[in-house]
């Protein structure tokens, strides 16, 4: 169970989340909505450890891990503008995390084939993500999250920039994903149909 | 707002502290021990009493800086001429050929400056060898490219609805060009204008293969007053002279140019030509300047095989020989320069680039002291190639540090040239990362040495492979250090040819001739592959709009 206790933080002398709490459940999917500027984003990055909050804690089944670098965390975060390394393939994409975590190579090569066919790129491995459309880089950036087996996977408005057919699309399949992996996790959207689609829970973040 | 997040915040996933200063150990040092030291060591020379006055009042310095001043403003203000139509055409119109022109253009600008002299050498009559003439026309020559590539890169974005605008409002071609097209390209004229000028008035190579004993510039005095005369003080205040000027030049520039400074809107787009007139402009322009930029260099080859009047492979079957008639030393060997300049690019070549990717790296990761090695790391490259080697003559010549006769001083010093366009070429490309990239290795489990070796060390292996050829190109045409550290026995190329080209006799000259075209050759052949590499086309962050 992931748990975010009374996180406050503040840029410019100004409150950008005052004293937010949030748990996530294990296998839970929850949505947290919300006007732009209300620090949806930033909760994430609190979470994934990549900003120290100015107060609050965070905790994963039950252990502080407040002060941890995010490598340590085993939260997975899949990115608003997807940052795919341009110097890796699709391949090397996807199993990065894995190899962060010296799997051996028959079995990374296993997983990044599994993720692959998961998300409906299989044949795709050894392509350039330059050459990517928009929704494959979403697919490949999902994949890529997915493989180390996070704990909990953080989505910061993951299907943002995709035209409404290919968001719908997207959207059934990622809450599918999410469901038959058991991935616990907490997606930042200002979409309500996104919401209902993916989530179990929503939570309203207001300013 | 992330920016700053980033730097405030992301203390989690930071590199340790002594990460940085690690990186920059090495460069650090070697920048204090071969650069600031031997400049430090030239500065002591002049503080001595009397030296200054002594100096400057020597017969024929008066002569020497009037020289050196009035052939760096007429050789600018001729390149800027020249220079301007093909900067036109090629920052504005779309032509088949155009990247070929382009090089043609800018590609002598990179080749040494010994093998421009050397063309010129072969391609202006007798008559002209010596004299003050012939220097200009080899400085404007090499210098287009400086115009073509910083007037045009302004030019470029001048954006088409200003003139449209202007000529609607009733604006002749005249009034267009010097109302407003030459107002907003000021900038650019400045900028080019002090780079031509810095590279000419610090001219050495040129200068000493066809400026003639009457014409000396600074550097040559310089360099005539510590290996001629043995005069090292009097060499030490000619080059702190210099200095001075250059700084001067150089801070009266950026103030002009700050000011004259312009927003240009404008993206880069070129277009075809369409009327008669545009074609006939093109058309005219592209073919004169590919002529006049490949001339020189084509008779400098072809007079490698001409002796007594008749083509021969005669020069090129006797490059290694050390005699020119039994008996009659040729005082060096040809053929043994070319090795003992491969093997010192080879060593330049690893040094700058172990040295300079580390800078980049220490650059890169740091956080608030990265630009004080940035700018340390520049200074070589704002000081004459004749200084750098005066400067590692005198410093490393007594107790404690003799290391006179020491081969590898050769090739620090070019290493010490070539650093900086490596570093150069690298910290731009490690700018360009997102900090996000970093936070996605982070969040993927990667510890912040490793997310570092993953995105940062990973992302400059491909253009690293680049700059050492860039490093390499640089090294084997180094003239103006190299000067004052030869030793007989082990001349490299420029040196060789230098020598050769200054001989009496026709067959030391075609022989000088045929090692400029292997100089040319192999400078060539680098800096096409290398350019790709560096600036690489289609790169995936590019094609990605990151």
């Amino acid at each position: 169970m992931l748990e975010a206790h009374d996180i406050t933080v503040r840029f410019d002398e100004r409150n950008v989340l005052d004293r937010v709490s949030i748990t996530v459940a294990d296998g839970e999917v929850v949505a947290l909505l919300g006007p732009s500027g209300v620090g949806k984003s930033t909760l994430l990055r609190v979470i994934a450890g990549l900003l120290v909050a100015d107060a609050g804690t965070v905790s994963l089944d039950g252990v502080d891990i407040t002060r941890w670098a995010s490598h340590r965390r085993n939260i997975g975060l899949v990115f608003q503008d997807e940052q795919l390394f341009p110097h890796l393939t699709v391949a090397g994409n996807v199993g990065f995390g894995l190899r962060m975590r010296r799997t051996p190579h028959p079995e990374l090569h296993r997983r990044v084939q599994e993720l692959l066919a998961l998300v409906g790129l299989s044949g795709f491995d050894d392509r350039a993500v330059g050459g990517l459309s928009g929704g494959e880089a979403k697919r490949v950036a999902l994949a890529r999250s997915l493989a180390p087996r996070p704990r909990v996977l953080l989505l910061d408005e993951p299907l943002t920039g995709l035209d409404r057919d290919l968001h719908d699309r997207l959207a059934t399949d990622l809450a599918a994903l999410l469901r038959s992996t058991g991935t616990s996790a907490l997606l930042v959207t200002h979409d309500r149909d996104e919401a209902a689609t993916i989530a179990d829970r929503t939570i309203m973040l207001a300013s | 707002m992330a920016g700053r997040v980033e730097r405030d915040r992301a203390a989690l996933n930071r590199l340790p502290r002594w990460a940085v200063p690690a990186l920059a150990a090495l460069p650090a040092g070697g920048l204090a021990l071969f650069f600031a030291y031997p400049v430090g060591t030239l500065l002591t020379r002049v503080l001595r009493p009397g030296s200054v006055t002594d100096v400057l009042r020597a017969p024929g310095l008066a002569g020497v800086l009037w020289f050196t001043v009035w052939q760096a403003v007429v050789s600018t203000v001729l390149t800027l001429v020249v220079g301007f139509a093909p900067a036109y055409v090629l920052a504005r119109y779309r032509f088949t050929g155009r990247r070929a022109v382009l090089a043609a253009v800018t590609v002598p600008f990179m080749l040494p400056t010994v093998v421009v002299g050397a063309a010129f050498v072969a391609l202006l009559p007798a008559n002209w060898h010596g004299t003050a003439r012939a220097v200009v026309a080899a400085h404007v020559f090499f210098n287009i490219a400086v115009v073509v590539r910083l007037l045009g890169s302004m030019w470029a974005v001048v954006p088409e609805g200003i003139t449209a605008a202007a000529r609607t409002l009733g604006a002749s071609p005249w009034h267009l060009l010097r109302h407003v097209v030459l107002p907003l390209l000021r900038p650019g004229l400045w900028a080019s204008a002090t780079v031509v000028f810095l590279f000419t008035f610090t001219s050495f190579g040129t200068v000493r293969l066809l400026g003639g004993p009457a014409h000396a510039t600074l550097e040559v005095e310089i360099a005539r007053r510590a290996t001629q005369l043995g005069d090292v003080d009097g060499a030490a205040v000619l080059s702190v002279l210099q200095l001075l000027v250059l700084g001067a030049v150089v801070w009266w520039s950026s103030r002009f140019q700050r000011r004259t400074a312009v927003q240009l809107p404008g993206a880069r787009s070129l277009r075809r030509a369409r009327s008669r007139e545009q074609r006939r402009l093109v058309g005219t322009v592209a073919a004169v300047a590919t002529i006049v930029m490949a001339t020189p260099l084509v008779v400098m080859v072809s007079r490698s095989f001409r002796l007594g009047g008749r083509w021969s492979m005669a020069a090129w079957r006797t490059l290694g020989h050390t005699e020119v008639r039994p008996g009659v030393s040729l005082g060096v060997d040809p053929l043994a320069s070319l090795f003992v300049s491969l093997r010192f690019a080879a060593l330049a070549a690893l040094l700058s680039v172990v040295i300079g990717a580390l800078a980049a790296l220490a650059i890169g990761s740091a956080r608030r002291h990265g630009r004080l090695l940035d700018v340390g790391l520049m200074l070589p490259l704002g000081t004459s190639a004749v200084t750098i080697g005066l400067g590692i003559l005198i410093a490393f010549d007594t107790a404690p540090i003799d290391w006179r006769a020491k081969w590898w001083l050769i090739p620090v010093g070019h290493a010490l040239v070539a650093t900086p366009f490596v570093v150069r070429a690298l910290v731009p490309v490690l700018r360009a990362i997102p900090a996000e990239q970093r936070n996605a290795a982070a969040v993927l489990g990667a510890s912040p040495w490793r997310a570092w070796w993953a995105v940062d060390v990973r992302r400059i292996s491909a253009p690293l492979v680049g700059a050492v050829g860039l490093a390499a190109a640089i090294s084997l045409g180094e003239f103006g250090a190299t000067t004052f550290l030869t030793r007989s026995g082990r001349e490299t190329l420029p040196i060789a040819i230098a020598r050769l080209l200054t001989r009496a006799g026709e067959t030391p000259r075609a022989q000088g001739f045929a090692l400029a075209t292997m100089l040319l050759v192999a400078t060539a052949l680098i800096i096409v592959i290398a350019e790709r590499r560096v600036f690489g086309e289609g790169s995936v962050l590019d094609a990605r709009g990151a």
